[in-house]
């Protein structure tokens, strides 16, 4: 058995593990049952829109993807590996510039082979989010 | 109106430099590498390999985020090469990587699906999008990225974005 700051450490190797992943200075926040969070800092390399600073949407899209695999990777039945089936990402707002950026993702359904994931992205202000997902991922056995 | 005698590096010219400032203008863009390939108006863009773009290294595999990325980039540039083309043509906007003020104001992704169709190698791969509607203010875009083979595809996406207003 291991405890959750063993958890956590692990998950942290996982992503330190991933070269995108550590290109980006993802850190693991929260891990475990199914539901993971995962936070990056703002960077100038990273902006989309060099008029306001505002960070660009695909680097949100990979922190909600790396966000919902390890979900899936920490659901209790254990699967082996998994892949993106399919990502849907709604921008509510503009990120603020500068804040860093978390994302909060939960397996809610896992079928033998298929798990259905819901995913937010916050800033600063948690009470109005950045942006949501929805994800079917594949669970290998 | 276009001018059936204007010297052809002088088109080549606007034409490359106004989608080099585009281009150029965004950090992001530089940061993963992506270049875009232009004949006439048409579009393909580039995603040259690069270690730090790996999301499984054991496969290895490109990472899903990386992949959605380079499909939202390439609509994002399609469509604001698409609608800025017009006043391009007819010199009434010459944009300039030098001066920001001439570049134009980017659509602002509303929603993105991508549909991830086969693992993405360690290597080059293209995307091409095709502005499917385009009115005043929405518009909604599909963008397709391939590798090795056109018609195997290893992820494709549709989005919807509102365009900047005058």
């Amino acid at each position: 058995m291991t405890d959750p700051a063993d958890h956590a450490r692990i998950a942290q190797q996982f992503i330190e593990a991933i070269p995108h992943a550590r290109a980006l200075g993802m850190r693991v926040d929260e891990i475990g049952q199914g539901r993971a969070v995962i936070s990056m800092p703002w960077a100038d390399h990273l902006v989309g829109d060099p008029r306001t600073g505002v960070i660009h949407g695909g680097v949100v899209s990979a922190l909600m993807d790396t966000c919902c695999g390890a979900a899936v990777m920490a659901h209790p039945t254990n699967p082996r590996s998994t892949a993106t089936i399919d990502l849907r990402i709604d921008y509510m707002r503009a990120a603020t510039p500068g804040q860093r950026i978390t994302a909060r993702a939960e397996c809610y359904h896992m079928t033998r082979s298929v798990a259905f994931l819901r995913a937010t992205a916050l800033d600063d202000d948690p009470d109005n989010p950045v942006a949501s997902a929805t994800g079917a991922f594949t669970a290998e056995r | 109106m276009a001018d059936r005698n204007e010297p052809l590096h002088q088109i080549k010219s606007r034409r490359d430099s106004a989608l080099n400032a585009l281009v150029s203008g965004v950090p992001y863009m530089t940061w993963l590498g992506i270049r875009f390939d232009r004949r006439g108006d048409e579009l393909t863009a580039i995603l040259p390999y690069d270690a730090k773009l790996i999301g499984n290294p054991m496969l290895p595999a490109i990472h899903g985020g990386v992949t959605a990325a380079f499909l939202e980039v390439t609509a994002i540039i399609e469509l604001s090469w698409a609608a800025m083309w017009e006043d391009l043509e007819s010199g009434r906007i010459a944009p300039d990587a030098a001066v920001p003020d001439s570049l134009p104001r980017l659509p602002k992704t509303i929603d993105f699906t991508v549909d991830y169709l086969r693992s993405g190698l360690p290597r080059d791969a293209y995307a091409r999008a095709r502005v499917v509607r385009s009115g005043r203010r929405y518009a909604s875009v599909h963008v397709e990225a391939w590798q090795d083979n056109r018609a195997r595809l290893i992820a494709q996406a549709t989005g919807h974005f509102l365009m900047p207003q005058p």
